[in-house]
């Protein structure tokens, strides 16, 4: 979700192909974007409209046993996740840009690998390492000879405390890619005017440096909060019951979906208040910089002992984030050996995840170009409002855009006899409501580096809007389009809650065998597909780190 | 009313009565200006008095409030017709030149002949590269250009298709001093022999001179005054059309008897009323100095300035500057004769000076 930035700078940029004001002219332009913004807008007001209808039974029922636990789960795990992801990712980011010391600069993009980590594959990860019949254990208990569980106390990891553990490790990313860029921009002559009136390095980040980033970190922290709430994977199998699992239960399971949307609606609160504070601490940030001079940051150069120290701090992220999960999951693919990993049943599930993230990544960036460009030749209040309403949907959880869809999709069947529900293609428009906004702020962003007089020259020279598309725009943000569509391919190999939720009969992806087997308790059995997974995923932390190596303002060293 | 407009319609560019708004906020406001086929006009002002807007405008980049756009007699804009831009075949050479970073040099220029045949087309391609002189650059990129030649190649991709019309957009503003007069004038002669009807917006006087049969000075998204670049320079209808055109020696003054009284003697002030407040523009060129004892002038300060020297006076209580051709460096506190020369002096109402 760092392209939301590159969204943001995009739309300060002055428009000189500005519109007349007030004058709406509805172009077909205009009329694809608006039916496309609706399309991809139902389903979130669908489920937001849950909050003013009035409650049934069931909902009573809920709020008398079981609503207050998901709030108070919700609201511990943010507690623990916020303050873990701030301290974490706050820490690496300062010592990473602002100190000197042996390996800083292999950190600064190995400590993004977590992200290629979903939080449920480190959590059945690290129950298989954990719990009393893991590694860790058995060998403490051969170490002491300890008999059985009674005789020593180890920490249990499917508690809160662990779901606290393992999201915290998998999104401090966030914080440290926001926290590290506020780091970077901020003026050395600020850095340095703190030192010369007298502040100590340590003093002039706790008084200067840390109050500027404090918007970005805000920010950072809101975006893995976002994450935290739209988690399903981990909750449900360390059993911590939050709205994301209550909506699968009360769908499923009770077979209630307006209760479920009501549940949605409730959560969506929560991501509304996340979505103010990082729209709110972006915009602060933005008037923060008195000075814009660059240069390259003097770092502190850090002793052996400090250096050390720094590299510990540094790794430990690194090595339990990524390392050791991946390095557990390859372990246990090689176990269950080579033959059950070439199954027609394991490529099938390849097949599966490949094909949905495929379609879902190449319809998310089309109607990305489509959207962006209409609001391009028409910049009308009309266009900025339906671009609007086709990216609420990227801060809410999938198992609410699960239910706003197939809710959607109901109606859409008593309407016109069309039953979609149970389709791939279902899937693949639930998929578009979630991450149309991950390929548009992309697609926006590129558009923007085709100035508007490269536009207005084709236009003149005789094409058309659809000519100038084809031969000039899409040619020249090629490079973004693909970027763009990887990163909603690899989001969308993901998902778990809505894939669980709205896959057709028997039709299983990675995601969902990961799952499934890890709940069945067949952890080694699941590591193949986790496996497969973490790779996939490692490919936008790759194209994330290659563009944090290009963006040093300033000439790196 | 069709046949009206084909009787007074102009061949060339008509622009009739534009008014545009941004946002609510008026930047043109009724523009009327034509340009004669094969003539440069160019549009002239400060920044934010609506020239650019003008421009695209005629381009059909922008749709206007109201006002008509005839090209050639057809009409492209208003009464309910807005040809795209696409449909009007003029050619825009813009300020940061705008070639497609992702085609080279020969496919920046064929890209608006694409409805000539293959043979023709590179033909009309090699040819419009030799007249811009880029010939051997056909299959370089354009991150590859220098500023000056990016330009050029602009030039030739916005002419290569035969445009009714050329708009230039500030072309010269991305070129350094010393390039800028060469491709200035290289850009002039090609035009010129292409016998297109060009309108160019600049905010440089001298360019406009260099470049234009005829200047629409404007101001507030209106033109302030229109006609040959002697005429504004030499009869400028305001003191804002006087002071745009180089620095000028402001004097407030009186009327009496049909004139002003100035500290070079009496000077004819038509048109005003006695007793009325005036303003006197004099241009710093238009004082000729000459050593002399007895003069009412006093050399405060000297500076060479390269073709002239400039210098610093006091007449009268009042501080002017004077410029002189060539090396003329009195010492401080030395005693001049001024002389004034009439054609270069100009008196408004004073109430003018503030529009």
């Amino acid at each position: 979700m760092a392209d939301t930035e590159l969204a943001s700078s995009f739309a300060a940029r002055p428009d000189p192909a500005r519109g007349t004001a007030g004058c709406v002219r509805l172009s077909g332009w205009g009329i694809a974007a608006l039916a496309i913004a609706v399309l991809v807008g139902t389903p979130v007001v669908v489920v937001g409209l849950h909050v003013l209808t009035p409650s049934g039974d069931v909902w009573r029922h809920l709020v008398e046993t079981v609503l207050a636990e998901y709030v108070v789960n919700s609201l511990w795990l943010m507690m623990g996740v916020g303050t873990g992801v701030a301290f974490g990712g706050v820490g690496v980011a300062w010592l990473v840009t602002m100190c000197r010391f042996p390996g800083a600069r292999l950190l600064e993009w190995a400590l993004l690998l977590p992200m290629a980590m979903p939080a449920y594959v480190v959590a059945y990860t690290y129950t298989g390492l954990l719990d009393y019949a893991g590694p860790v254990q058995a060998a403490l208990r051969a170490v002491f000879g300890w008999g059985s569980a009674r005789d020593y106390w180890f920490p249990e990891i499917r508690s809160l405390g662990g779901a606290v553990w393992v999201m915290v490790m998998v999104l401090y990313p966030y914080v440290y890619m926001l926290a590290r860029a506020a780091f970077l921009e901020q003026s050395v002559c600020v850095l340095e005017a703190s030192r010369t009136l007298g502040r100590s390095p340590w003093q002039a980040f706790r008084q200067v440096a840390l109050p500027l980033a404090r918007p970005a970190i805000a920010a950072g922290v809101a975006l893995a909060l976002m994450e935290t709430l739209n988690d399903f994977g981990t909750v449900h199998y360390f059993a911590v019951d939050t709205f994301t699992t209550g909506i699968y239960r009360t769908w499923l399971g009770l077979g209630q979906p307006a209760v479920a949307a009501q549940l949605g609606a409730v959560l969506m609160i929560f991501v509304l208040v996340l979505l103010l504070v990082e729209r709110l601490s972006r915009g602060a940030g933005r008037t923060h910089h008195t000075s814009s001079r660059w240069r390259t940051l003097p770092r502190f150069r850090l002793g052996p002992g400090a250096g050390i120290l720094a590299l510990v701090f540094c790794g430990l992220p690194i090595l339990l984030g990524f390392a050791v999960p991946s390095l557990a999951l390859a372990w246990w693919s090689w176990q269950s050996g080579a033959e059950t990993l070439f199954t027609a049943d394991f490529l099938r599930l390849v097949r599966n995840s490949f094909v949905l993230a495929a379609a879902a990544a190449v319809t998310a960036v089309l109607v990305a170009v489509l959207l962006g460009y209409a609001q391009r030749l028409d910049p009308s209040w009309m266009n900025r409002g339906a671009v609007r309403l086709a990216s609420l949907g990227y801060a809410v959880p999938g198992s609410v855009i699960a239910v706003g869809t197939l809710m959607t999709l109901g109606v859409v069947n008593t309407l016109s006899g069309v039953l979609l529900i149970g389709s791939v293609g279902a899937l693949v428009y639930a998929y578009l409501v979630r991450f149309l906004a991950v390929s548009f702020n992309a697609v926006e962003a590129s558009l923007g580096k085709v100035t508007a007089s490269i536009e207005a020259a084709s236009r003149t020279l005789g094409k058309g809007a659809w000519a100038t598309l084809r031969l000039v725009h899409v040619p020249i943000i090629r490079g973004s389009l693909l970027s763009a569509s990887l990163l909603v391919f690899v989001d969308v190999m993901k998902e778990l809650p809505a894939t669980l939720i709205m896959r057709p009969f028997n039709f299983d992806t990675l995601a969902v065998r990961t799952f499934s087997l890890a709940s069945d308790e067949r952890l080694a059995d699941a590591a193949a597909p986790a496996l497969a997974i973490v790779l996939v995923g490692l490919a936008p932390v790759i194209l994330l780190s290659r563009a944090i190596a290009r963006s040093r303002p300033g000439g790196g060293e | 009313m069709i046949d009206d407009m084909d009787q007074t319609c102009p061949a060339g560019l008509y622009l009739d009565g534009i008014f545009h708004a941004y946002d609510g906020k008026p930047v043109v406001r009724g523009v009327t200006v034509a340009v004669p086929p094969g003539q440069m006009v160019c549009l002239l002002g400060p920044s934010g008095c609506g020239k650019t807007t003008t421009l695209r405008i005629a381009a059909g980049l922008e749709r206007s409030s109201r006002g008509r756009v005839t090209l050639n007699c057809q009409l492209v804009s208003g009464d309910g017709v807005h040809l795209p831009p696409e449909a009007r075949n003029v050619g825009f050479l813009f300020q940061d030149y705008a070639l497609f970073p992702h085609l080279n040099v020969a496919a920046n220029v064929a890209f608006g002949l694409d409805r000539l045949g293959r043979g023709e087309r590179s033909r009309r391609v090699d040819e419009m590269l030799r007249q811009v002189g880029m010939d051997s650059y056909a299959d370089s990129w354009p991150h590859q250009l220098s500023g000056g030649q990016q330009q050029r190649v602009a030039l030739a991709r916005a002419l290569a298709p035969k445009p009714r019309l050329m708009l230039l957009d500030e072309p010269f503003s991305g070129l350094d001093k010393r390039l800028r007069d060469q491709v200035r004038d290289q850009t002039l002669h090609v035009l010129k022999s292409s016998g297109v009807s060009t309108l160019m917006v600049t905010h440089d006087p001298e360019e406009a001179m260099f470049m234009a049969d005829a200047i629409a000075l404007m101001k507030d998204g209106r033109i302030v005054q229109f006609g040959s670049p002697e005429e504004l320079y030499l009869r400028p209808a305001t003191p804002f059309v006087a002071s745009f055109f180089g620095e000028v020696n402001l004097i407030p003054v009186q009327v009496g008897g049909g004139m002003v009284q100035t500290p070079f003697g009496p000077l004819a002030a038509p048109g005003l009323e006695d007793g009325q407040a005036a303003e006197l523009l004099i241009r710093p060129e238009g004082l000729a100095l000459r050593p002399d004892p007895q003069g009412t002038a006093e050399v405060l300060a000297a500076r060479m300035l390269g073709r002239v020297s400039l210098i610093h006076l006091r007449v009268g209580g009042l501080h002017l500057h004077a410029r002189v051709p060539g090396h003329f460096m009195p010492a401080e506190g030395t005693r001049l004769a001024a002389e004034l020369d009439a054609s270069q002096a100009h008196v408004y109402p004073a109430e003018a000076g503030k529009a």
